[in-house]
């Protein structure tokens, strides 16, 4: 039995948005896994919940008809590794969610509460990051979209009103055309595990595959919020291909992360997984384009 | 306040009063008897109370009843063949003497029924990966694996595809 005051399943998505509007402590529950285990532990102790669990409106992976991928935000993380249209243009997406918790988590957590939860170490963060990802809210003024790398506030601080659900996670079709990408998560085990730190990079290769065209690096719980390195990603613009270059990645993004200590990790070790992560996986998402670094 | 919930558990459709706060763990054990959905962490670290829900394997401990309107629920008990005879994974489970203390297994064998419904072929590393959200506190893992690589090995001569 769950210490919950009520737990009132929303009919479709007006319905959820007029649930939380009349009453203004509600939170919304999607897979559960977060918010269930925040009841147990008493953080959430007598709740009142809104559940928009399984809503279809919530549901499905989809191409829109400019190329848009559409993901509903109650879709589970193994629908979305295991979905042919993620497999075809964005596998690094499948494979980041993938490394959360366990297979059963993964049959029941869902991408849009990893993302509303907003804590750093959500392992699809980092990844929707680097596609610029656009989160479609849906509130009592009607739906408006938000580039996920202005979603984030502070440490479990989104611009979600307490109103407001998500509907979609959105990646326009210039995000993921042309791309190759890696996610790594750093964790003590390999499964049931939180990111001490979680990297990913993507790139896109010049067509004879010798020069970076573009490059993507997001992390996460490399600070309070999941972050892009942008400026280590505009100084290798155009960069030809060389082991010189993925040690100044490595170093570049050393200036523009700022990891704390936790009980998880020290601040310092964290640095070094921020450098070598990075490297990893700029090394391999280059590889998965054809490139190489020989030369 | 009471809630009627519908479902199919084990393929018969059943109607049960639930409470608003109920994990599907409490519903299946306390209100239909089903025990074979063992209660261990309750916060789904363990994968003692996993069931089969439409098909695939969750944690009953983080799923609240009132979600499972209308679903398929399968636990251990209704793999038993009408005769009463034990499944092929169960078999396979007791020829690899995979099961010591017994509290993990029911949840191993509805993972392994999710897994082998695949008809896929799995090395032993990624089933390592599909058994993940298991603990065996009795550390009998390799036996376990024993036993899955056999019924994976089984079901895939006998219907398998890539």
């Amino acid at each position: 039995m769950y210490d919950i005051s009520k737990c009132y399943q929303a009919k479709d998505a007006a319905d959820a948005v007029r649930a939380l509007m009349e009453d203004e402590t509600a939170i919304v529950i999607s897979g559960g896994t977060d918010v269930l285990i925040q009841v147990r532990e008493g953080k959430l102790a007598g709740a009142s919940l809104i559940s928009v669990h399984g809503l279809p409106e919530l549901t499905g992976i989809r191409m829109d008809e400019d190329g848009t991928l559409v993901i509903g935000a109650a879709e589970t993380f193994s629908h979305i590794t295991n979905h042919p249209l993620i497999q075809t243009y964005a596998p690094v997406l499948g494979e980041a969610v993938d490394t959360v918790g366990g297979p059963q988590i993964r049959n029941m957590g869902t991408i849009g509460g990893n993302v509303c939860n907003g804590v750093t170490s959500a392992d699809s963060a980092s990844t929707l990051m680097t596609f610029d990802a656009v989160l479609e809210l849906f509130g009592p003024e009607g739906v408006r979209l938000v580039p996920v790398r202005d979603f984030y506030l502070s440490a479990k601080k989104t611009v979600r009103r307490q109103n407001e659900i998500l509907l979609s996670v959105q990646i326009p079709k210039s995000e993921y055309e042309g791309y190759t990408g890696k996610y790594i998560k750093y964790g003590k085990r390999n499964a049931m595990e939180i990111a001490t730190l979680g990297c990913a990079v993507r790139v896109k290769l010049s067509p004879d595959h010798t020069a970076l065209e573009d490059l993507r690096i997001g992390f996460g719980v490399a600070g309070p919020v999941p972050m892009r390195c942008t400026e280590t990603e505009a100084a290798a613009k155009g960069r030809k291909l060389d082991e010189s270059l993925i040690n100044e990645i490595g170093k570049g993004v050393l200036a523009e992360v700022h990891p704390r200590s936790s009980w998880r990790a020290t601040k310092e070790f964290r640095l070094q997984l921020v450098e070598e992560l990075v490297k990893r996986a700029f090394r391999e998402a280059v590889e998965k384009g054809g490139g190489s670094f020989d030369a | 306040m009471l809630e009627i919930l519908h479902m199919n558990v084990n393929g018969k459709d059943v109607e049960i009063p639930v409470e608003p706060g109920e994990s599907l763990v409490d519903t299946l054990r306390n209100r239909l008897h089903l025990t074979s959905v063992k209660k261990g962490c309750e916060v789904g670290e363990c994968g003692a109370c996993t069931v089969l829900i439409d098909g695939e394997a969750v944690d009953s401990c983080l799923y609240l009843s009132t979600w499972a309107e209308g679903k398929r629920i399968l636990t251990v008990e209704g793999l038993k063949a009408p005769n009463g005879e034990l499944s092929r994974i169960q078999q396979a489970f007791v020829d690899e003497a995979a099961v010591q203390c017994g509290f993990c297994t029911p949840g191993l064998i509805l993972s392994a029924v999710e897994i082998v419904g695949t008809g896929k072929k799995y090395s032993r590393e990624e089933l390592r990966k599909l058994i993940s959200g298991h603990l065996c506190r009795c550390t009998g893992y390799e036996n376990i694996l024993n036993a899955m690589e056999r019924i994976v090995e089984e079901t895939y001569k006998v219907a398998g595809h890539e």
